[in-house]
């Protein structure tokens, strides 16, 4: 803008027309009585509706609850998701299959490679393939370390937003670790691709095992450090215990799974329960706790990072010999040395990456037990190479239906440490 | 309770003493894993001429649409490739790159390569996009830049005795493959057919592109 009409607004009192457009979309953007608190008078004090995000560092990305309040009490949120509306599912639709693995891991950020894995293991149904053992330990392996990998974002968040400010950087001190191998084995700290249909994108690289390893090494030690700086604090156990409390009725009628539901005292893990890949082969226990609160649902995660750890330890152990990706090569590409050789190779590359891979008609739906619940793909294809419709369960938008059970009647600083203990992803609320 | 908050506060001083896991960034840089997905770069042969033959696969098999590709004809008085076409332009739109790293694996002549520079940060759009020149790797030491007149193939690309007419024995370009074919007819019409495709699809996006 120009001096002269700076100036002339000055003097003349005019608004300059881009200003005025300006402030009418601020306004159409955020109305004001959902903005600023209000009142309303009733015959004890009044009611005040007050909204919490969606930029709050506790609504853990943009999540916006509309509290309607007496005093310290919340007597009814009201959560308004869709500010992280990405147009995930849709986007799906325009993309051939091997380009949606490019997308899955942005569905839920903070276990990239679950996704991943559950859409590709939803493509597999419909092809009616089965990855090589190789690529089914590896995933496990891998899946197990990005539990844990949610779960320290979890812990240190948690712990961040009821005022421990240590566990919040020891805890992505080891996630580090975590992101170091995905960057090993596919290149990237988060958004790996790393899984493609009837396998892995590349075999693991040398070294893999050993940094496992040493992350089998450190871990447990650490583990039991960040208990000794929370499990008995007095602090937080006044701050968890009780708080956020749900029978386990409750939580089943409202759907929900994962820690959110074993903490109720429901042992329900899809790798028990509905086992897939190859986690019938492994030993381990499904920690469930008993009252519901924030507490049980803390302590439920933690054991579950050391059962993952069980897992790795023997996954690691027994990982087969042999390819890492079938050996079919309309649906995944020959190695790129072959091509140089062969020319039915480079005819096959060349149509996968410009065509992609048909997928017969049909629709399929593969879940796993994410870190924060059961994940599943529902895919439906109409026999070309996009699929037709993809619908993602996500399991951070169930689960925040529990949000008003738990946390209505009670103090707002407690919903603080209610939303952490759901752990909800926001990327995966909005997809 | 107060024996528990020692507790507490005795594990956080334990830390005082340890090494610090933090890197003073820009004067210390995070070395990266072998298979990092960095900032693009468009290969050449050891004799100065590009890899890229402008075939578009990396331009298909993109899913973010970044790549844009015109190829264009080799002639034998002014050659840009060994093969038949170059590309005569390539861009990358690095604001829409998401590094997923499928044009490097789509690309037949290990032509793009994703490297291990991560910084590509810039003060406005427009600098965003790449172009071919900001992408291509300098020649060799001791090899002439493109266009090279007067080409005539020099000995690594002359075809071999043996008993497959397109063979050609070299050292392993770029260090990755070993032979390289030329392609023969069938080939030839195989990705002419597919490559009108990919550049028809090319076209509906270059508006947004733009
Ligand atoms: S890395 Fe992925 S998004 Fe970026 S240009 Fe290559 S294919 Fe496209
Ligand atoms: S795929 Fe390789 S050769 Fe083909 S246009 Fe892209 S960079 Fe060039």
């Amino acid at each position: 803008m120009g001096v002269i009409e700076n100036v002339s607004r000055w003097i003349l009192g005019r608004e300059a027309p881009e200003e005025e457009l300006e402030r009418e979309h601020l306004e159409r953007l955020q109305p004001k009585d959902q903005l600023m608190p209000t009142w309303e008078e009733g015959e004890e004090g009044g009611k005040m509706v007050l909204s919490m995000g969606p930029q709050h560092p506790s609504t853990h990305g943009v999540l916006r609850l509309e509290l309607e309040m007496e005093g310290e009490r919340v007597l009814k949120i009201t959560p308004d998701v869709g500010y992280l509306h990405t147009g995930i599912e849709k986007t799906f639709e325009t993309l051939r299959y091997d380009q949606g693995t490019a997308l899955t891991p942005r569905i839920d950020y903070l276990s990239p490679m679950n996704n991943t894995w559950c859409f590709i293991m939803a493509v597999e149904k419909l092809l009616e393939i089965t990855p090589p053992p190789r690529a089914e330990y590896v995933r496990v392996i891998l899946g197990e370390l990005t539990r844990i990998n949610s779960h320290l974002v979890w812990l240190a968040t948690h712990a961040l937003d009821i005022g421990a400010m240590s566990v919040f950087l020891y805890c992505f001190r080891e996630r580090e670790m975590i992101l170091d191998i995905y960057e090993m084995v596919s290149g990237a700290r988060m958004m790996d691709s790393y899984y493609r249909a009837g396998g892995l994108a590349w075999d693991i690289p040398p070294g893999f095992i050993e940094a496992v390893q040493a992350i089998l090494d450190i871990l447990p030690a650490r583990i039991d450090e960040y208990e000794s700086l929370l499990t008995r604090n007095p602090i937080w156990m006044e701050r968890t215990q009780n708080v956020g409390a749900i029978s386990a009725e409750k939580a089943l009628a409202l759907s929900a799974t994962g820690p959110a539901l074993r903490a109720t005292g429901v042992p329900w893990d899809l790798r028990k329960t509905m086992p897939y890949s190859v986690y019938e082969a492994f030993d381990f226990e499904i920690p469930v706790g008993s009252r519901g609160d924030v507490y049980d649902r803390y302590l439920v995660r933690m054991e579950e990072m050391r059962q993952s750890l069980r897992i790795i330890e023997q996954g690691i152990r027994v990982i087969p010999r042999g390819p890492f990706r079938i050996d079919n090569h309309k649906i995944a590409p020959p190695p790129k040395e072959e091509i140089y050789l062969s020319m039915e190779a480079l005819i096959h590359h060349f149509k996968l990456w410009t065509e992609g891979f048909r997928v017969p008609p049909g629709e399929a739906y593969a879940a796993i037990e994410s870190p924060r619940g059961e994940l599943g793909f529902y895919v439906v294809s109409d026999g070309s190479a996009k699929p037709c419709r993809v619908h993602v369960r996500g399991p951070s938008f169930i689960n925040l239906q529990l949000i008003g059970p738990m946390s209505e009647g009670g103090l707002v600083a407690d919903l603080v440490a209610v939303i952490a203990s759901l752990d909800p992803v926001l990327g995966e609320v909005d997809r | 309770m107060l024996g528990e908050m020692l507790r507490g506060l005795g594990t956080t001083f334990k830390h005082i003493f340890k090494k610090p896991v933090t890197i003073s960034y820009p004067d210390v840089k995070r070395p990266v894993f072998e298979r990092f997905r960095g900032r693009h770069e468009l290969k050449r042969h050891p004799n100065g001429l590009e890899r890229c033959i402008g075939c578009s696969l990396c331009s298909a098999a993109c899913p973010a649409d970044a790549i844009y590709v015109v190829p264009a004809e080799n002639n034998n008085e002014v050659r840009f490739s060994p093969g038949e076409r170059y590309a005569e332009v390539y861009e990358i739109n690095m604001i829409r790159c998401i590094f997923c790293g499928f044009c490097e694996e789509a690309c037949p002549v290990d032509a793009i390569v994703l490297e291990h520079n991560y910084e590509i940060s810039s003060y406005s759009r427009e600098a965003m996009i790449y172009t071919k020149e900001m992408l291509l790797v300098p020649p060799p030491p001791g090899a002439q830049d493109v266009p090279q007149r007067g080409f005539a193939p020099p000995p690594q690309f002359m075809p071999s005795p043996s008993s497959h007419p397109n063979r050609v024995e070299g050292p392993p370009p770029g260090g990755r493959i070993t032979t390289y074919v030329a392609a023969d007819e069938e080939t030839t019409d195989y990705v002419r057919a597919n490559l009108m495709d990919a550049d028809r699809d090319n076209k509906i996006d270059d508006e947004d592109y733009r």
